[in-house]
Parts: C-alpha cells; sequence; structure tokens
C-alpha cells in the first residue's frame, strides 16, 4: 500500500501542481499544510536544505522542487495519465519551457503585482513580453503540451488559476482576450479539466492574501 | 543515416562544458561551433531566440538549450552509458543536486571569486557546499553518481575546475582541503578521468579570463 503525504500550503502556486498531478493520476494522498512561519519539524527533516513547499513524502522518502516531484510522479506512476512526451525532443522542449516559466514568467508576474510606481511600470513589460512568448507557444495548439494537456501546461497552470486575483490585487488587467487570445482560450480550457476544476482555490480568500503581501511588502 | 550533431559554444563556459563532458561519455560525434558573444552567430540567434547564450546543441536540425536540459536530452536521446540513474527516486534525487547546485552554489561561488573572497560572500559559498560534502560523505563513493559520473557531477565542472582557476587567478582560497575533503578527493577523481579531462578548456584560459574579469586594476 502505497504511502503518499505532501507538505504544502493552501495558497502556493508550486504546491498546486503538485495535487493537480496526483488527482490526474488518482493517487491517493494526504495533504499536510503548513505554516511558514512556523514550520513543522517533519517538513525540516525532510527538506532540510531549502525548508521549503511542496515537498512529497512517499514511502517514507522525500522529493523536493515541484518540477522535480511532479517528473518523479509521472514516472513512478507511469500508468495513468502520462504528463511528459515519450519523444526526447518534445521532452526537452517542455523542461526548457518550464524552466523558462519559473525562472522569469512566473516572477516577473508575481513581482508586477507586488511593486509600485516605476518598479511596477518595467515589471509590467517585462511581464508583456514573457506572455507573448507563451501566447506563441499556443498558436495553433490546444494546449502547451499539445493536443491533450501534460507536463507544460502543469507547470504555467498557476497562470490559469493565480491571474484573476493577481490582476485585482495589481488593478491591472494583463492577460486580455485581445492581446492574448491564445492564452486566455488555454486558460478555460485547463481550468475545465475536471482534476483542475476541483481544486479551484477561493479566489476571494487568495485576492485577500496577495493583498495582504503587497501592503506588508513595505516597497 | 548518421546524426548531425553540432554544439556552439565558448571554451571558457562551464555550461559549455557539462554538454562536451556528456558527448564524451556517450562517445558521439559532433561538431563545435565556437561562438564570439560580442557578434552572436545567426544560428546562435535563431536556435536560441529567447536567451541568446550558449550552450546550444543541434541535433539533425533541432536545438535544445539550457545545459541540464541538453544533458538529460543527450541521455534521453542515446540510451548507452546512462548519464541519469533509471529509478525513479534516484533521478529525482540527481534532478534535485543538479538543480541545487545550478541555484545556489554557483551563484554562490560567482559572488565570492567576484567580491575577491570577502569574508561573509565566502561563508555563503561555503554554507552551501557544505552540504555537498555531506551528501559526498553519507554516498561514500567517488562521485556523486556512485562509481561513475552522472548528471550532479557534471553539474558540479564548475566546482571542480572553475573554482581552481579563480583562486590561482586572484590569491584567493575558496575551497581548501581541510574545510571540504569529500569535495577535494570528488575533485580529483572527476577531473583526472578521460570523458571530462577532454571536454576541459587549458587552464590557462581561465585564470586569465578570472585575471581579466576580476583582477585588481
Amino acid at each position: 500500500m502505497e504511502k503518499v503525504k505532501l507538505f504544502g500550503t493552501w495558497s502556493s502556486p508550486f504546491v498546486k501542481r503538485i495535487v493537480w498531478a496526483l488527482n490526474l493520476k488518482n493517487i491517493e494522498h494526504e495533504v499536510i499544510y503548513e505554516d511558514l512561519a512556523n514550520k513543522s519539524p517533519e517538513l525540516l527533516k525532510y527538506n532540510p536544505i531549502h525548508k521549503k513547499v511542496p515537498v512529497l513524502v512517499h514511502n517514507e522518502i522525500s522529493i523536493c522542487e515541484s518540477l522535480v516531484i511532479l517528473q518523479y510522479i509521472d514516472e513512478t506512476w507511469k500508468n495513468t495519465c502520462p504528463l511528459l512526451p515519450k519523444d526526447p525532443l518534445d521532452r526537452a522542449k517542455e523542461r526548457f519551457w518550464a524552466r523558462f516559466g519559473d525562472e522569469e514568467v512566473l516572477p516577473s508576474f508575481f513581482g508586477y503585482v507586488m511593486k509600485k510606481g516605476k518598479d511596477q511600470e518595467e515589471a509590467k513589460e517585462t511581464t508583456l513580453a514573457h506572455l507573448k512568448r507563451i501566447e506563441q507557444l499556443l498558436s495553433e495548439k490546444k494546449f502547451l503540451s499539445g493536443e491533450s494537456f501534460g507536463f507544460l501546461d502543469i507547470a504555467f497552470g498557476w497562470l490559469a488559476e493565480y491571474s484573476h486575483p493577481l490582476e485585482v490585487v495589481a488593478g491591472l488587467k494583463l492577460l486580455d482576450e485581445d492581446s492574448f487570445p491564445n492564452l486566455c482560450a488555454w486558460k478555460d480550457r485547463f481550468l475545465e479539466i475536471p482534476a483542475i476544476k476541483e481544486s479551484w482555490p477561493d479566489q476571494e480568500t487568495l485576492i485577500a492574501k496577495f493583498q495582504e503581501s503587497k501592503d506588508g511588502s513595505g516597497k | 543515416m548518421a546524426d548531425e550533431v553540432k554544439l556552439h559554444g565558448v571554451d571558457g563556459s562551464p555550461f559549455v562544458c557539462r554538454v562536451k563532458i556528456a558527448l564524451n561519455i556517450k562517445k558521439i560525434d559532433y561538431k563545435y561551433v565556437v561562438e564570439d558573444l560580442s557578434n552572436k552567430s545567426a544560428d546562435l540567434l535563431k536556435y536560441n531566440p529567447v536567451h541568446k547564450k550558449v550552450p546550444v546543441f543541434v541535433h539533425n536540425g533541432n536545438s535544445v538549450s539550457e545545459s541540464l536540459v541538453i544533458v538529460e536530452y543527450i541521455d534521453d536521446a542515446w540510451k548507452a552509458v546512462p548519464i541519469l540513474p533509471q529509478d525513479a527516486y534516484e533521478k529525482a534525487q540527481a534532478r534535485f543536486w543538479a538543480k541545487f547546485i545550478d541555484d545556489k552554489c554557483i551563484p554562490a561561488l560567482f559572488k565570492a571569486i567576484g567580491s575577491h573572497g570577502e569574508e561573509q560572500a565566502v561563508a555563503e559559498a561555503h554554507e552551501q557546499l557544505q552540504f555537498l560534502e555531506n551528501e559526498l560523505n553519507v554516498k561514500g563513493k567517488k562521485f556523486f553518481g556512485g562509481g561513475d559520473i552522472n548528471l550532479v557531477d557534471i553539474a558540479a565542472t564548475f566546482i571542480a575546475y572553475w573554482v581552481g582557476a579563480a583562486e590561482e587567478a586572484l590569491g584567493i582560497k575558496l575551497v581548501s582541503k581541510d574545510k571540504f575533503p569529500k569535495i577535494k578527493e570528488w575533485d580529483g577523481n572527476y577531473i583526472n578521468s578521460q570523458v571530462v579531462k577532454d571536454g576541459l578548456p587549458p587552464r590557462e584560459i581561465l585564470v586569465a579570463f578570472f585575471k581579466k574579469r576580476f583582477g585588481n586594476a
């Protein structure tokens, strides 16, 4: 009997990815919600280096870093809902873009929302440029992974689920349908996937949380 | 039909070196295209329009960028002599450590080098290196990959070779034998492996680079 635990927070986009993957593959699991201001001894034991969430614990062995965890899940539970493509080149492309998303797109989007004044203006330009690249990736494709959703859609899923609350806090709609028709259509398709839909976070609570972070940032 | 394999790079880049080592391990013939980063080739800009950086790997006209993505691609596409472990958990561990080296170790070491061995910067680099030291200690083997070189060893090439050149160029000590005995031992094993030796640039180039970039005026 497999024992799967996920250490996380309800609002982290990195944790969300793992919840989606576990749900898509019908993997029974327990979620342990952490208070990041008061981390549990278990979290610190399972992720002593980064002390962050998400951490996946599978039969007492721990895996950290969300994209590493996603690939672990895909390689361990191979028979249901494969996430990464089979072809090496397609896999390389998805890994490249997932990394780009995490290192460039997500920080700039979140940064744009949290910043003020001139910093915000600059962050906005960078974010828009990044979003244009993703928009291009979706030309003639239903999902980022191709005809059906996969690893790359999950990696960018934060854009589908978090863009609205982030835009409310920023006071500006970044993902508008005129500039980003492909991304907006993708967003709707992604959110309709049953395993994604059932874990839709409460939007109002997310807005409140991001607003609190922004007000508290003092920048 | 023979594969067409090209690698765009510069000699001084530890990231390009990772790819060379992977190609050596797999005994893949390739054409090495030296780039001038102040005057990037049209091909480089075509193959890596997002970052416009090296290394860029081109296999039968298809390009792959980002050194660790390239190494995994090479491992996926050429099955002989695996670079990543077969077991899913071991694979996850290898990816974790490779990412740790990229995200934490190398930036901290670069900061320590750039500051000419300033105390705080060195302390921060040591904090990250200690995790690697512990990992080697726990594993108790020749390489991060055990008996053979794996993704983690390749990711750590900068630590094995570039750091030593920087130490020489700037007259500083970053990784000492008494503080990091396991890393130094690993270093020696790694640099002396033929597949690595064949991919490393001449040390003088790196020493000259560090002197020029960070040396006193």
